[in-house]
C-alpha cells in the first residue's frame, strides 16, 4: 500500500533526533561531554528497548550514528573510542572527510543475505521448469519438491521466473539492488560493505536501507565552529530546498540567517547560467555534427561517468554544475567568506570536495536538525528578499526534466532539438547509458537529461519533505518567477 | 447527530522536519476515508515540540484533546476508528 512507503520511517527519525541532540551539544557549555552522553540520554536506564535486543546494544548503535554525525567513519573508529574523544577530534578537523558515506554494519544484521528458496507453494509438478532452466544444476526434486543446493546457485533468478506457482522467491538486499553500479554487497560476515572505488555517492543505498544501516558523515560541526569563530558563512540553497518546508522562499531565507549565516544565495543562480552556456554548447556541438549531449548538473551522474563510462565524456555538456556558478559568485563578492551548500542529496559532498569554492555541504535533514535545536519555526519568520532574482527555469532545475526544458528555452526554435530525461540511474539506465556512449547514438532524442535520483533532486537521498507536496510548493514558486528569456534579453538591450 | 472528530496535523518545522511531511497525505485520505465525519487540517506549531527535549517524540499530531507522539498515517487512522466507534 502506497501509505507504507510514505510513512515516516524510525530510521529517519533516529538519524535527524541524533543530528538535533550533536547540535545542542555543540552548543552547549560542554561539547564533549554532551555528546558522550548521548547514547545513555536517548537509551535512560530502565526505558523501553523498543529495536534491539538489550539496552547495551541499542545504545552502542545509537553511538555508531552519533559517530556518522560527528562526521567519521564508522568502519574506521575503533570501538573504544569515546564519542567525547571525536567530538574533540571534530571540533579540531580543517577538511572534512574524503568519502562521504559510512556503514553501520551493526545495523545490517537483520538483514538476509541475498538468496534465492523454494516457498511451501512448490507442487512438485511433473514438468520441473525449474530444474530445466538452472543452468548451473542447483535444483533437485527431493521428497517429490524442489530443493536448490546453495553450493551450486548463482542467485540469477531463472527458475524463480519460470516456475508456475510463483513458488521459487528471491530476497533481496534492498542496498544491492538500489546500488546502480554494484558498489554495496554483504561480505561474508553479512555486513554490507561500500566499495569506494565504484561508489558514485549517489545515495540510493541510504534511502533504500531499512534499518538506517548507511549514514552520510555530517559536516554540520565543521560549519557551527565556522559560525561560533565569527567568520561570515554564506549558504547555497539549491533549487530543491524551496520544497522542503512549508514556508516561502523569503521566510527560509530569514530563517537560515537566523542560524547565523550572514547571507543566503539562491543556487537558481548559477543555475542560470549553466542553462545559458548549456544552450550555446549544444547549439555549437549540433552544428559541428554532435549525435548527443547529456546535462552536467548532476553530481550522481558525474561521478558515473567518470567512474564507470569514462566513454560518455566526450558526450557530457562541458558546462559547469550551478553550484559551481553559484559558488564562484560568491567568492568573487566576499573573498572572505565560507561558503555552504544545502543539499538534497549525498553526492554534492563528492563535488564540494573537488571544488575550491565551496567549503561545506549540508543536507536538508541536517539544516532541518539545526533548526529543531534552535526551535527556529520558519512560518513565524516574516521573510527577506534575495539580492539577485533567479529565473523560473533556474528554480526548476530541481524538478526532473527541469534542466532539458530549460536549456531549450534557449535554444533557435529551429533547431532540431529533442529532450529526452532519464529520471533516475538503475542497474538498467546505466546500461542503456553505456550502449549509448559507446555506439556513438542516442535513438530517443539528442538532448538527455541525466538525473540520478527519480523526480530529480526532490527526490535525492537527505530531502526532509514528501515529493508530492514538494513539488508543487516548487512548481507554484517558479510559476510567480520570471523566464530566463526576459533575462537574456534584458542583457542584450543593456549590450546594445 | 454526533459531534464531529477534529484532527490537527502539526506541521510546525519540528515536527516536519520529524516527519509530519508524510503525514501530509492525511489531509487528503481522511476526508475521503470519513467523510464529514471528521475534519482534518494542517497546524502551525502545536508548543508541544518546546518543552525539555519533546521534541524527539515529534511529529505530534491532535485527535479530538488526545496527543499522538511520533504520529505515524497508522496510528493516527487507528485513534480515529477508536472515537467513531465508541
Ligand atoms: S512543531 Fe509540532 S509541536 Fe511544535
Amino acid at each position: 500500500m502506497a501509505m507504507n512507503t510514505s510513512t515516516p520511517k524510525q530510521t529517519s527519525h533516529l538519524k535527524r533526533e541524533i543530528l538535533v541532540r550533536l547540535i545542542k551539544a555543540y552548543l552547549s557549555d560542554d561539547f564533549a561531554e554532551n555528546t558522550r552522553l548521548i547514547p545513555y540520554d536517548m537509551r535512560p536506564k530502565g526505558s523501553e528497548v523498543p529495536y534491539r535486543c538489550c539496552i547495551h546494544s541499542e545504545r552502542a548503535i545509537l553511538r555508531d550514528r552519533a559517530i556518522a554525525g560527528l562526521g567519521f567513519s564508522i568502519e574506521e573508529t575503533e570501538d573504544s573510542t569515546l564519542l567525547s574523544e571525536l567530538a574533540n577530534k571534530a571540533e579540531k578537523r580543517d577538511v572534512p572527510e574524503q568519502q562521504p558515506l559510512t556503514v553501520l554494519t551493526t545495523a545490517c544484521k537483520g538483514c538476509v543475505p541475498s538468496r534465492v528458496y523454494v516457498t511451501d507453494l512448490c507442487q512438485g509438478c511433473v514438468a520441473r521448469p525449474c530444474v530445466n532452466t538452472c543452468k548451473f544444476g542447483a535444483i533437485s526434486i527431493q521428497n517429490g519438491k524442489s530443493v536448490i543446493d546453495p553450493a551450486k546457485c548463482k542467485n540469477c533468478g531463472m527458475c524463480v521466473q519460470v516456475c508456475p506457482y510463483q513458488a521459487i522467491q528471491k530476497i533481496i538486499v534492498p542496498c544491492e539492488s538500489a546500488c546502480p553500479v554494484g558498489a554495496i554487497a554483504k561480505d561474508e560476515n553479512g555486513h554490507a560493505k561500500i566499495d569506494f572505488e565504484k561508489c558514485i555517492s549517489c545515495g540510493k543505498c541510504a534511502s533504500a536501507c531499512p534499518f538506517g544501516a548507511v549514514h552520510e558523515k555530517s559536516q554540520i560541526i565543521d560549519v557551527l565552529k565556522n559560525i561560533k569563530a565569527g567568520k561570515k558563512v554564506i549558504a547555497m540553497i539549491a533549487p530543491a530546498m524551496i520544497g522542503q518546508l512549508p514556508c516561502t522562499a523569503q521566510q527560509l531565507k530569514e530563517a537560515i540567517m537566523k542560524l547565523g549565516f550572514a547571507d543566503v544565495y539562491e543556487v537558481a543562480q548559477g543555475a542560470d547560467i549553466t542553462t545559458k552556456n548549456e544552450a550555446e554548447e549544444f547549439e555549437e556541438r549540433l552544428m559541428k555534427g554532435a549525435e548527443f549531449m547529456t546535462t552536467s548538473c548532476c553530481a550522481g551522474y558525474n561521478e558515473l561517468v567518470d567512474r564507470h563510462i569514462p566513454e560518455m565524456k566526450p558526450f557530457r555538456s562541458d558546462t559547469k554544475t550551478p553550484m559551481y556558478y553559484t559558488a564562484e559568485i560568491v567568492k568573487k563578492e566576499h573573498p572572505d567568506a565560507v561558503t555552504v551548500f544545502f543539499s538534497p542529496c549525498v553526492a554534492k559532498k563528492r563535488e564540494a570536495l573537488n571544488n575550491p569554492n565551496t567549503d561545506y555541504v549540508l543536507n536538508y535533514e541536517e539544516v532541518g536538525a539545526w533548526f529543531i535545536a534552535l526551535g527556529i519555526q520558519v512560518t513565524e519568520c516574516e521573510g527577506k528578499e534575495f539580492k539577485t532574482e533567479s529565473s523560473a527555469e533556474g528554480r526548476n532545475f530541481c524538478v526532473t526534466g527541469g534542466v532539458a526544458k530549460a536549456v531549450q528555452t534557449l535554444l533557435p526554435e529551429d533547431l532540431p532539438t529533442h529532450p529526452v530525461v532519464i529520471d533516475g540511474l538503475t542497474k538498467q539506465s546505466v546500461r542503456d547509458l553505456k550502449k549509448y556512449a559507446k555506439n556513438g547514438v542516442c535513438d530517443l532524442g539528442n538532448l538527455i537529461e541525466i538525473m540520478a535520483c527519480t523526480g530529480g533532486c526532490l527526490g535525492g537521498n537527505s530531502t526532509v519533505n514528501a515529493m508530492k507536496p514538494a513539488l508543487k510548493q516548487v512548481t507554484s514558486y517558479v510559476n510567480s518567477s520570471k523566464s530566463i528569456k526576459e533575462q537574456v534579453s534584458g542583457t542584450e538591450q543593456v549590450k546594445q | 447527530m454526533d459531534k464531529k472528530i477534529s484532527v490537527k496535523v502539526c506541521l510546525g518545522t519540528t515536527c516536519f522536519v520529524m516527519g509530519s511531511s508524510n503525514l501530509q497525505e492525511l489531509i487528503e485520505t481522511v476526508p475521503a476515508k470519513y467523510g464529514d465525519r471528521v475534519e482534518v487540517s494542517g497546524v502551525p506549531c502545536l508548543g508541544l515540540c518546546s518543552i525539555d527535549w519533546e521534541f524527539s517524540k515529534a511529529p505530534y499530531v491532535k485527535v479530538d484533546d488526545e496527543v499522538i507522539k511520533e504520529a505515524t498515517v497508522e496510528k493516527v487512522l487507528k485513534a480515529i476508528d477508536e472515537k467513531l466507534n465508541k
